[in-house]
């Protein structure tokens, strides 16, 4: 019997309601009396020195209430990354200023060098077209190899190279792992590019900054992902506002996907505006600058060795990245190509030898950064290819391949050699759990079936494990983060018995107004419709770290779980005064107080009124009132994990391909709201098998993105899809959170590209290609046509 | 986008009239004209909208033609032309989504003769007769290459007329991020030859592929074609395909209509 509340239950998304009727607020549809309109000139140029800008014309134009550059914030902080990295050779990764606006230089199509403020943005738009500014395009640099070959062309002048950081993960691996390739009976090596893509959230981003000169505080309402980490840089580092004079206000939010997690420059203009100005000032990006200047993701050249046995035991995984950082360190672009993906690099795999490294490089482009999955794909996609690769060129079934060298479940918790450590999994329950939901004991027949209609049918496996929950403060602290990651949480149960919950992630997409009251409901025996979420205010709530890496459940959920707890505590302790016994003697079950062996009950309604009436309350021992705050910092991060097949036909003609099926079946601990884990799946296997078969970011080789709207830019569309097949049913639970939840809100987008590319090679070399045994993402008639027929 | 005049003429006279100021363009289903317009790359002082022209309307066939009003959407014609010309109503009825096919017109596609459009396909295809306000253009005369026409300053286009072929039949492959026509090849069988137009393919626009045409006058087959190839020289290469891919496409796409039309 599926429940009809609680946890575990299909609970309807309550926040749906709002969204599908129009009755949604987001941040462009908040009108504050007295709002002005910002608009931002950018550079037409990739790589260019400002020789002048004048603003003379603009500034006299209709409705023009200001006109900024780069000048205006020469003296404030810059935006700045949150890890820092160290290179192999232990100096500090290169940190170049990214300013307000630019200054000196403008560094990628899209940099904004100025804005104008004025009534309407119409105005704003027309005064922008007038600035004059004199920019001398200089070469740009875009390729990585030659980014890093010639030290004569760069982004930063003033860093003298373009490289950020060469880092080595773990540089005591590096010797052993070498010598392990050496000597090896067999070594697969893989050359790949993981594609750059622009995240593309359906709502643009757009900000507003309000100015209050009677208290001297300000406002900024603004699509984040996390309102806290924005005030926490506006205050600390941009513009050093103090953090209790600045309340930031994330409303609903129309999805990030990672591009919403950092501050931008225009957040920072908005607030300078509104203050100078003392009016609000709004600014919502186009499509266009969405594509100009949204931080991208992945973007990494990649070259990966799998040494093993003949039999295919793994000896050793080595691998050397060039990751894209684009013309600006964006908050987490130094976390995502080395913590969120060297640490990965072993995969599901007991392997001895593993070393990565990672050279990330500043180009002329839009800054790169963490996009759904964040390094996890990376290093989903590079290992599973080369171990498909392997397979094949040992003659082993992809499969067993797998299986001989998956971590056994009597093997946790495992410490890997790039210093992880799993806690729970078994990865052979999700592989037979793939194979009977995907009926691959049918797939030759199918592919029969296909070649008698001249379709080459192809069969791809990937398997994966992600580390999220993305936290320990102490874990992350060695690693270079420069902020801790826990989160936090505030029941506050009303006089009248329902509840308040103020939580430290942002929900913008996710379902958290439905899944947190599940939770807490089922702890307090409650109805669902009691509790409500309040969150994405600084205001508001107590703290939070942000909405990302999955994080939300295992941190943001486990710091609910306690705050509920301390509230049980505490109203057990009114319960008793309520029913004359001691506080150790009441059980509260189902919604109802009782005193152990005595017929004596108090519902929580009752509790919840007395805790607001404390007439007769001994206060020296209990004080009025039912709220309490928790944080939870947990003691790993958690490791979901899953096996995922993929079914193609290509046709041999034209190179197209079409996906047939898709089978996930993933290990995410324990479920809170099935319907939401399947929606969260799906929507993270549209985006990889859209990275896979249809997205891609080109920048010409003057730094002009070719793919700048959606007439290039392929975003995936429902009928590029089957019906896909989701699976959560094997279930290892996370050892170390209260709820035993592991994060489900990226396994789609990495745990899928593979199995997509694994699935057209397959079809092409049973078509009697083998000697083709790679074709670079995104796999689009064209590029199949034409490694075909190479 | 910058301001703008609007005016909705009734006629076709008071249309003409009103476009004789060179700063006013015509406005049919605004699906190309007022996406530029909002980026700013196009900025006339007045529109002159021909959606309320009742003589540009409808869709009719008589003595084995079938003439489309220029105002006539893409899923009116989709609807309208299936029983008299379903080769040209799927290729209609293909074009974009639901919302373009609702507002964009024959009139402004044919007009604006976009190399990755579908509707020049049939109408070169066809060997259809462009109607405007002052004469009647052969489709052979009438697209002059990429977003060229021999359609003079001022003049609108208020008819195409399409004689049936005996088969026909429209391939698409689409470009995956737009969808127009990376490839689309248009072909139709007339009692005295078969007529071959490509689109998305070249650097010229809209084309005929008279090898092709020559041969399937003779044998109207997919075997005709074999031996055969374009040449990709004039073809477009970009992001989403070389001209060595796009020559292929041609080929494969003109086979995949001829067995199609049957
Ligand atoms: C999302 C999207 C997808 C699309 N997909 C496709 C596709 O798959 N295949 C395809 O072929 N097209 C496609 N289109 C284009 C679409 O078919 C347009 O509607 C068409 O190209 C222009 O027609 P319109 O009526 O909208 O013209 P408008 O945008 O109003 O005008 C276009 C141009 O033609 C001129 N004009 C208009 N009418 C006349 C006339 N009667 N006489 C003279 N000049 C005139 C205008 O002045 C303007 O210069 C797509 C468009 C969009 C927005």
């Amino acid at each position: 019997m599926p429940k009809d509340g609680g946890i575990g239950a299909r609970s309807k998304r309550r926040e749906d309601v709002r969204f599908l009727t129009g009755r949604g607020k987001y941040t462009d549809d908040i009108q504050l009396p007295g709002q002005t309109y910002a608009c931002f000139a950018r550079s037409q140029v990739a790589n260019g020195r400002i020789a002048g800008i004048d603003t003379t014309a603009a500034e006299k134009m209709p409705g023009v209430l200001a006109v900024f550059t780069g000048e205006d914030f020469k003296d404030v902080g810059g935006n700045p990354a949150g890890w820092l990295i160290n290179s192999r050779d232990g100096t500090p990764m290169k940190e170049p200023k990214r300013p307000v606006l630019a200054h000196g230089k403008v560094r990628h199509v899209g940099d904004a060098y100025a804005a104008v403020v004025a009534e309407t943005y119409e105005q704003a738009r027309d005064a922008v077209d007038a600035i004059e500014a004199e920019i001398e395009e200089l070469p740009a640099v875009i390729d990585m190899a030659s980014a890093l070959a010639n030290s004569d062309n760069l982004v930063h002048d003033e860093i003298g190279t373009n490289q950020c950081f060469d880092w080595g993960w773990i540089e005591d691996n590096r010797e052993a792992t070498d010598a392990a390739i050496k000597s090896a009976p067999h070594v697969t090596t893989l050359h790949l590019v993981n594609n750059r893509l622009v995240p593309n959230a359906m709502e643009p981003r757009s900000s507003t900054g309000s100015y209050d000169p009677g208290t001297g505080e300000y406002e900024l309402r603004t699509t984040s992902q996390n309102p806290h980490l924005t005030r926490l840089l506006i205050s600390a580092f941009v513009l050093g506002i103090p953090e209790n004079k600045l309340t930031v206000i994330a409303p609903d939010v129309g999805g990030g996907f990672g591009s919403k997690i950092y501050h931008y420059g225009e957040e920072a203009l908005v607030l300078a505006a509104a203050k100078r100005l003392g009016r609000p000032v709004r600014w919502t990006a186009t499509r266009t600058e969405a594509f100009l200047t949204d931080a991208h993701g992945r973007d990494h050249v990649t070259k990966i060795e799998l040494a093993t046995e003949k039999d295919g035991k793994f000896i050793a995984i080595r691998t050397e990245t060039m990751a894209n950082v684009g013309a600006y360190l964006s908050n987490f672009s130094t976390a995502t190509p080395t913590f969120l993906h060297g640490t990965l690099m072993a995969g599901v795999y007991s392997v001895p030898n593993v070393y990565v490294n990672v050279k990330a490089v500043f180009t002329n482009t839009a800054p790169v950064d963490a996009y759904r999955g964040a390094g996890r794909p990376e290093a989903t996609y590079s290992i599973e290819r080369v171990v498909d690769k392997c397979a094949r060129e040992l003659g082993i079934d992809p499969i067993e391949l797998r299986r001989k060298n998956f971590i056994k479940p009597d093997m946790y918790p495992y410490t890997t050699p790039v210093a992880l450590q799993y806690d729970s999994g078994n990865y052979d329950a999700l592989v037979d759990k793939m194979e009977e939901r995907g009926d691959l004991a049918g797939f030759e027949a199918r592919a029969a079936e296909s070649k008698s209609r001249g379709k080459l049918r192809g069969l791809g496996i990937s398997t994966y494990i992600e580390a999220c929950g993305i936290a320990p403060s102490n874990l992350v602290g060695q690693l270079g983060s420069r902020v801790g990651l826990y989160d936090a949480a505030t029941v506050r149960v009303n006089a009248t018995g329902n509840l308040s919950v103020m939580v430290g992630a942002h929900s913008h997409g996710q379902g958290h107004e439905t899944v947190f009251p599940q939770i807490v409901a089922d702890m307090l025996g409650i109805d669902e419709s009691m509790i409500e979420i309040v969150h994405g205010d600084t205001s508001k709530i107590p703290f939070g770290m942000g909405t990302y890496g999955s994080r939300s459940l295992a941190v943001c959920g486990s710091a609910v779980v306690k705050a509920t707890e301390k509230v049980i505590t505490k109203a057990k302790l009114i319960a008793a005064h309520m029913l004359e016994a001691p506080g150790e003697e009441v059980e509260f079950e189902d919604g109802i107080f009782s005193i152990k062996g005595t017929n004596k009950t108090v519902p929580w309604g009752d509790v919840a009124l007395k805790a607001y009436i404390p007439h007769d309350f001994p206060l020296e021992n209990l004080e009025p009132g039912l709220e309490e705050t928790a944080f939870y910092d947990p003691a790993n991060f958690t490791y979901p994990s899953g096996a995922y097949a993929c079914e193609v036909e290509v046709d041999p003609d034209t190179g197209e391909v079409d996906v047939l099926s898709f089978v996930a079946a993933d290990d995410f601990g324990n479920v809170m709201n099935p319907m939401i884990v399947e929606g969260q799946v799906q929507g993270g296997l549209a985006q990889g098998i859209g990275q896979a078969m249809l997205e891609n970011t080109t920048y010409d080789e003057n730094g002009q993105l070719l793919s700048a709207s959606y007439m290039d830019y392929t975003m995936p569309r429902a009928d590029d899809f089957p019906m896909f097949t989701v699976d959560h049913s094997s279930v290892t639970p996370c050892t170390h959170n209260p709820l035993g939840v592991k994060g489900c809100g990226e396994a789609g987008a990495i745990g899928s590209p593979a199995a997509v590319v694994n699935a057209v090679i397959d079809a092409i070399q049973r078509g009697g290609k083998s000697d083709l045994t790679h074709i670079d993402m995104p796999l689009t008639p064209a590029r199949v046509w034409a490694a075909m027929n190479a | 986008m910058y301001n703008f005049e609007l005016v909705k003429p009734k006629t076709i006279d008071e249309a003409v009239a009103a476009l004789a100021d060179e700063e006013a363009q015509a406005l049919s289903g605004g699906q190309t004209l007022l996406p530029t317009m909002k980026q700013r790359l196009a900025a006339p002082d007045r529109l002159v909208s021909l959606a309320n022209i009742a003589e540009l309307q409808g869709v009719s066939a008589t003595g084995g033609v079938v003439t489309i009003g220029a105002a006539a959407t893409h899923a009116t014609v989709a609807e309208k032309a299936a029983s008299a010309y379903p080769a040209l109503a799927a290729l209609a009825g293909h074009i974009g989504d639901p919302a373009v096919r609702n507002r964009g017109t024959i009139g402004g596609s044919v007009a604006n003769n976009d190399p990755s459009a579908c509707y020049p396909a049939a109408v070169l295809g066809s060997g259809a007769t462009i109607v405007t306000n002052a004469r009647e253009i052969a489709a052979d005369d009438f697209f002059e290459g990429m977003f060229s026409t021999a359609l003079d300053e001022g003049e609108i286009i208020t008819a195409v007329k399409f004689p049936v072929p005996e088969a026909a039949n429209y391939r698409k492959f689409i470009q995956p991020a737009s969808r127009f026509a990376l490839v689309g090849v248009f072909v139709a069988r007339f009692a005295d030859g078969v007529r071959v137009a490509v689109t998305g393919a070249s650097n010229d626009g809209v084309f005929r592929w008279s090898e092709a045409e020559k041969a399937l006058s003779g044998d109207f087959s997919a075997a005709a074609l074999e031996g055969l190839s374009v040449a990709s020289d004039d073809m477009i290469s970009d992001i989403h395909g070389t001209a060595e891919y796009r020559a292929h496409l041609v080929k494969v796409l003109t086979a995949r209509a001829v067995k199609a039309a049957g």
